[in-house]
């Protein structure tokens, strides 16, 4: 089992044929997701990849039974292709796209609280159910071969502090069941607790590491999530214990703002809260099998 | 990306959100025509910098007549002012702002930013204008009041209202607030505006309310389409070293320790940077390559390590996803050849062709540490800054 995606979750890519779009479905294609074709406005009736291209989602829906999208498209674009994949019934949306206007995802945001769906992203490495050889589903830049199947559902706001969680999960032979990373943006989809819950519910999954940074307020609502209905062991690693008050780490919702989004006051309620957190970010693997073995 | 006070005032003006009269001068032979302007016999002069509490540190001032004015003006142009704010760095004054003086009966504040738990743009207002408005939401909640907008009916009057009533305003001021505060919900969606502050909102003799200050930052992933407002950028209000990682597309941030560190992934570089605090050293800057981190990068980014002379050794932390290792490594030695670095270098790399990576560096001959592990990566990066002392 997983969650949000498995392996034959069938797969469209908006922006198909374009540079990223074409690395990336190549990349998926290869780790055996269940890719059935993509979108350019424009290309529609012509193959890429060996995959049919259409000129709307809604079309790419209709003709091939798409549940799942991933988006490589630039920024000033990005928002209308996800309110697209919304409007075309698309449950399960990853976007890629990074330097997003926030005004554009104020508006995704409206859209997407009227509507099932679930957006993954922006500004994230997206989502991946590893599987044996050929047999899994990766929508995202991650790098395939470091996953292993197995026992761990990992959430994360980094790209390649997700993959370090994911290495020390598969050196410690725990494997993953579902990873997602739901991106550095101040205004995202998914959050912390929207992934929990379903790690939670999902059978395969024994534990959860989360990967959490300053800024913002998702890791003290996961802090009460995790406290109130999670039975399940989480271990929890914060970045952002010697970044300077005011300043944006990279990611925009990294920053600590008028005292806000602190990476101490998170780390405190998240301990709280009865998650193991670890004060090294080479520790996440260990900690996770600590826990197991305790349980 | 943060505008002057003069040019938030104009994106007021032609929003009608009242701001006193004035005119912005560059040199001290403008100063005559900009004190005539007003039609005023006193002013205020204010330094034009990009941060807060600039009357604390004499950026701010009255004047009581063209002498006083032109003594002030000759004093404050072409220097350099630090305020609390400006976190020990003085930034360089290039334009004053002349304004007439108001009456002034009370100060309020107004904010309109986006709110990330709501998801919404959000309204904080304030009968206690003037003040540092973190400390006024800390000790008197009470005193601040919040108003949420719907994006899709937008900022309805009843709200303004609500505002106007708790903070006892009546007839013009309180029709004005309401104006006010629907004009900023325009200009923050035409403008793609991230933050828009006023403190303090004054309410004047006469009843009429003027924003007396005025900031405004713009969200710097909308400027390709806010072209007129992307002019307006100030980059010698920016940190130099800053703004040239930017350049490079390199997210830099100078801190004050002795240990560099290049990563890829914000996220990652946090982590570095505090694995480096835990091992008992600090680190230097916040440096992401990001995902393709070609030799001209990596080299861009240890000239930007070493443009700090506290800098003892450099850690340089990669987890190789999509690119290899093994690319990464020939970057790293061609960008120590090139730069010709001689402190102590520890890398680690870990992911795609990882051990071809480190087979690289081992072969080069250069003094280049090679670690396994991330921690025993901070350790050595530690450990040979102590030894370079």
């Amino acid at each position: 089992m997983s969650i949000l995606v498995h392996a034959q979750t069938k797969v469209i890519c908006q922006g198909l044929t374009g540079k990223q779009g074409s690395f990336h479905s190549e990349q998926a294609l290869a780790y055996g997701t269940c890719l059935v074709g993509g979108v350019t406005p424009g290309k529609g009736g012509t193959t890429h990849l060996g995959l049919p291209v259409f000129n709307t989602v809604a079309e790419a829906v209709a003709r091939t039974g798409a549940e799942a999208s991933m988006i490589y498209v630039p920024p000033a674009f990005a928002a209308d292709s996800i309110i697209e994949a919304i409007a075309a019934g698309i449950k399960v949306i990853t976007c890629i796209t990074e330097g997003i206007p926030v005004n554009d995802m104020l508006k995704v945001r409206a859209v997407l609280d009227q509507s099932d769906a679930h957006l993954i992203g922006p500004n994230c490495p997206g989502l991946i159910t590893p599987g044996e050889a050929g047999k899994g589903c990766k929508i995202g830049i991650m790098p395939g071969h470091i996953h292993q199947p197995g026992r761990i559902g990992i959430v994360s706001r980094s790209g390649t502090l997700t993959y370090e969680a994911v290495h020390q999960t598969t050196q410690a032979n725990l494997g993953q069941t579902t990873c997602v990373g739901i991106g550095g943006d101040p205004i995202q989809g998914m959050s912390f607790v929207d992934c929990l819950q379903m790690f939670e519910q999902d059978p395969a999954t024994e534990g959860v590491i989360m990967v959490g940074e300053i800024g913002g307020q998702a890791e003290e609502d996961a802090a009460q999530y995790i406290q109130a209905s999670m039975s399940k062991p989480v271990v929890a690693y914060i970045a952002g214990m010697t970044a300077p008050p005011g300043k944006r780490m990279g990611h925009a919702g990294a920053i600590v703002s008028g005292g806000q989004g602190t990476a101490q006051a998170k780390i405190d309620s998240l301990k709280q809260a009865g998650v193991t957190v670890v004060d090294s970010p080479t520790e996440m693997g260990q900690a996770m099998l600590a826990c197991l073995s305790q349980s | 990306m943060n505008l002057h006070e003069y040019q938030a005032k104009s994106l007021f003006r032609a929003y009608r959100i009242p701001v006193p009269t004035g005119q912005v001068i560059r040199h001290q032979s403008e100063l005559a025509d900009a004190l005539n302007a007003t039609g005023t016999d006193q002013w205020v002069i204010k330094a034009q910098i990009h941060a807060g509490a600039r009357g604390k540190a004499g950026g701010v001032k009255l004047v009581k007549s063209a002498s006083e004015a032109e003594t002030l003006a000759r004093a404050l142009l072409g220097t350099e002012l630090a305020t609390p704010q400006t976190a020990g760095k003085a930034l360089p004054v290039k334009a004053l702002l002349v304004e007439e003086t108001l009456a002034i009966e009370e100060e309020l504040y107004l904010s309109l930013l986006i709110d990330r738990a709501s998801r919404r743009h959000t309204f904080i207002v304030s009968a206690a204008g003037g003040m540092d408005i973190e400390a006024v939401a800390a000790e008197t909640p009470e005193r601040i009041h919040r108003v949420t907008v719907n994006p899709a009916v937008g900022l309805m009057p009843y709200q303004c209202r609500e505002v106007g009533f708790a903070l006892n305003l009546t007839g013009q001021a309180f029709k004005q607030l309401g104006q006010i505060m629907q004009a900023a919900y325009r200009l923050a969606l035409d403008k793609d505006v991230s933050l828009l502050e006023i403190n303090p909102l004054i309410k004047t003799a006469d009843n009429a309310l003027v924003a007396l200050d005025a900031k405004v930052s713009l969200d710097p992933n909308a400027l390709y389409r806010q072209k007129e407002l992307a002019e307006m950028r100030d980059p010698s209000q920016e940190d130099e070293r800053e703004a040239r990682a930017a350049d490079h597309q390199l997210n830099y941030i100078a801190l004050d320790g002795n240990i560099g560190c290049m990563v890829n992934g914000a996220g990652l570089a946090m982590a570095t940077m505090d694995l480096i605090q835990l091992h008992g050293g600090e680190p230097a800057n916040f440096l992401d390559v990001g995902g393709g981190a070609t030799a001209d990068r990596v080299a861009e980014a240890f000239k930007l390590i070493l443009s700090s002379d506290q800098v003892e050794s450099i850690l340089v932390n990669i987890f190789g996803g999509i690119v290899r290792c093994d690319l990464i490594a020939d970057g790293i030695i061609q960008a120590v050849k090139e730069v010709g670095l001689t402190l102590p270098v520890v890398v680690r790399l870990e992911g795609t062709n990882a051990a071809q990576g480190r087979a690289r560096l081992a072969e080069s001959e250069l003094q280049i540490v090679t670690a396994e592990t991330l921690s025993e990566a901070a350790e050595q990066a530690v450990k040979l800054a102590g030894e370079a002392r």
